[in-house]
């Protein structure tokens, strides 16, 4: 298998490309995905390859062209809709939520919509409220949309292959940090070999990206990558942090959840959407739902954006976004946290 | 509606105002985004820098903001979009916070929480957002307000031609006609929506003519000019003062810029952007007014220095300001 170095922007562009030669179903459509490659090149080289028919763009009309994206997959096309930031969901979420997300089931299983919703997500270049979200949780919260947030690049060419060919609404949200962009810092790690031939990775199959013994880090997109760096430093002081990307989170692995913090004892979830009713919420009841057979050393610790919208100004930004250093302080903290009584040495 | 000479002065004054400013906040925005100070692999990083994230000016559209503006009061309310310096400034906020709130500064407009696409300013009834299309439904609220409280105040919504095809445009219009609100939808058509050209995106070729499906005027003005734009502006501001209800003025304009600092532009056709500045409303305006003897070699020079004093005292007390306290992050989520 030949591979070479993509940056994750080329390998989510190159996933739809083969999808696009090889299923006439697949188009994309959405705001500067034509001659500019989408915003943040999801989309990069497919207008000079595969032309207008398939790669459209379409006026600002959310609402439209979302609502289109639906009921062409509802005649059994595959269309590819680019929301450009997530944080612009609000304009269309009728679309998405009331339609994308639950027709299947008002139809009682007779109506499928096989498309995808693919958007920016992510903060840390200081570009506010409005356009730094994460929402990965919204979508999860709300029952009929698959949710896919890769990591690198080799994930999100395997994630989007499925995404495409799944007969389902999938919402593939990927970080602008780590799309390896030209305009942007980026994470090293996020760009790596993916083979030139097509390949699909399962939804529902997190990856542990690093063993450990000490602590388990439940994570996923850019934190990954901030994770890694910070089990780094973890290591030098002798903590080895065992790091679960969950790659997917509808459908969720639990079971690869469970299995490292049996091994640990110890949780830290790392989360760059909302603290409060979401992911890292949900990680720490599903191994509170589990204590029957997870034995805990320390208490759950969870660290993501602290309820406050992202603020514009960096100090205030890199406050409430976790970073390499606070990820690892919080680990720190939990293995050096006095034992739960009673628990397991 | 004619412009006096006073008035005229005015927009020249603030059309030179607003192209000194954006010119001043690009060479700072410019500031460590560059090679040698970026780290390897990056071509420009939007993140660092004193004024980092995103950055949208609107060297060329100035005639718009301050040809509408040039009727307003305190009293009158404005909403723009993610391009919005000329707007605040040709509406009166104060540039020394707004500078510091594009710093991220403690003593910005919204205490560097917003930032330049998020300009706040109860005081003088400004607001912008970055949310295209997000400008018209707020202003038909303002209106509103004003119409309850038996005042003659007006709203304005600013927008972009790429704007008009949101349903929120579309809602608003005919809330507005059908409630008969003191608004002005003002569209820049600037012919492009980032990268996708008007013809790509619009199905009419002028905005001004889908004010009729909604039973009200619909005005465009095809020269980027601010005598124009004040004319045109004047007569729909009054007619709604009098309770004769909203107007939409469409005002075919330049973007000299990318549409974000770092924009390759690659929509562009190779050297449009010399073609549109030969054209450019400023020295034109100025020669007009010199012509009719209404601006002389003394009063231009002290408009220069005028405008030069307050941009410069601006910058420095953008760039001087304190940084907020990074756990100032928690405060504001409410009142
Ligand atoms: C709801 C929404 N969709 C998309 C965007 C991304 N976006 C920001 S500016 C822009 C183009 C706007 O074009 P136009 O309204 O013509 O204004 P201009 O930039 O030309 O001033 C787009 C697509 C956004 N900010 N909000």
């Amino acid at each position: 298998m030949k591979t070479r170095k993509l940056t994750m922007a080329q390998a989510i562009a190159e996933a739809i490309g083969q999808e696009i030669e090889r299923d006439d179903n697949v188009f994309v459509l959405g705001e500067d995905v034509g001659k500019y490659g989408g915003i943040f090149g999801a989309t990069g080289g497919l207008l000079a390859k595969h032309g207008k028919d398939r790669i459209m763009d379409t006026p600002i009309s959310e609402t439209a062209f979302i609502g289109t994206a639906i009921g062409a997959a509802a005649e059994g096309m595959r269309p590819i809709a680019e929301l450009m930031f997530v944080d612009f969901f609000g304009v269309c979420m009728d679309m998405i939520y009331n339609h994308m997300a639950k027709n299947t089931y008002m139809a009682g299983g007779n109506i499928q919509l096989p498309m995808v919703l693919m958007s920016a997500i992510g903060g840390g270049y200081n570009d506010a409220a409005q356009h730094s979200q994460c929402l990965y949780a919204t979508f999860a919260h709300m029952p009929g949309m698959k949710v896919v947030v890769p990591s690198n690049a080799y994930d999100a060419k395997g994630l989007m292959t499925q995404a495409i060919r799944d007969n389902n609404p999938v919402v593939f949200l990927f970080h602008k940090g780590i799309m390896g962009l030209p305009w942007m810092s980026y994470f090293e790690g996020s760009t790596n070999e993916v083979p030139e031939e097509s390949y699909a990775i399962p939804f529902g199959q997190a990856k542990c990206v690093r063993e450990g013994s000490d602590v388990t880090i439940v994570t996923l997109s850019q934190m990954v990558q901030k994770s890694i760096l910070a089990a780094e430093k973890l290591a030098a002081e002798g903590i080895a942090a065992e790091i679960i990307d969950l790659r997917t989170i509808v459908p969720l692995d639990r079971e690869s959840v469970l299995k490292s913090v049996r091994k640990t004892g110890r949780l830290l979830v790392v989360d760059e959407d909302y603290l409060s009713f979401g992911l890292s919420g949900e990680i720490a009841a599903l191994v509170g739902e589990h204590l029957d057979t997870v034995q805990l050393k320390a208490p759950i610790r969870r660290l993501a954006v602290p309820d406050v919208p992202i603020p514009f100004s960096r100090p205030l930004e890199q406050f409430v976004i976790p970073q390499v250093d606070t990820i690892a302080a919080a680990a720190r903290q939990i293995v050096g946290a006095r034992q739960i009584e009673g628990a397991l040495a | 509606m004619n412009a006096s000479t006073e008035r005229k002065l005015w927009m020249y004054e603030k059309m030179i105002e607003i192209r000194e400013y954006e010119e001043t906040m690009v060479r700072v925005y410019m500031e460590g985004k560059l090679p040698p100070h970026i780290q390897k692999g990056l071509a420009f990083d939007i993140g660092s820098g004193p004024v980092p994230g995103e950055m949208h000016l609107a060297a060329g559209q100035e005639p718009v903001a301050v040809g509408v503006c040039a009727h307003l009061t305190d009293n009158d309310t404005v909403v723009g979009a993610h391009r919005s310096h000329h707007f605040a400034i040709a509406k009166g906020v104060p540039l020394k916070p707004m500078t510091a709130e594009m710093f991220g500064k403690e003593t910005g407009l919204g205490k560097g929480k917003g930032g330049h696409m998020h300009l706040f300013d109860a005081a003088h009834k400004f607001s912008c957002s970055g949310i295209v299309g997000a400008s018209m439904p707020p202003a038909c609220g303002a209106a509103l307000a004003a119409k309850k409280r038996g005042k003659d105040w007006v709203a304005v919504a600013f927008f972009g031609e790429g704007a008009t095809n949101q349903g929120a445009f579309h809602e608003s219009l005919n809330l507005a006609a059908l409630w008969q609100l003191p608004v002005l939808f003002v569209c820049e058509d600037n012919k492009y929506a980032i990268s996708v050209e008007k013809t790509e995106s619009t199905s009419v070729e002028w905005n001004a003519d889908r004010a009729s499906a909604y039973g009200m005027p619909g005005v465009l003005v095809k020269e980027n000019d601010a005598v124009a734009v004040y004319e045109a502006a004047g007569e729909a501001i009054a007619r709604a003062r009098r309770g004769g209800g909203p107007t939409l003025l469409e005002v075919k304009t330049d973007r000299y810029l990318g549409h974000f600092q770092g924009d390759p532009e690659v929509y562009r056709t190779k050297g449009e952007t010399t073609t549109l500045r030969a054209n450019d409303p400023i020295p034109r305006i100025a020669e007009q007014l010199r012509a009719a003897g209404e601006l002389t070699d003394a009063v231009e020079q002290q408009i220069r220095q005028r405008v030069s004093a307050r941009v410069a005292e601006a910058y420095e007390y953008g760039r001087a300001s304190p940084y907020p306290k990074p756990e100032d992050a928690l405060l504001h989520v409410f009142n």
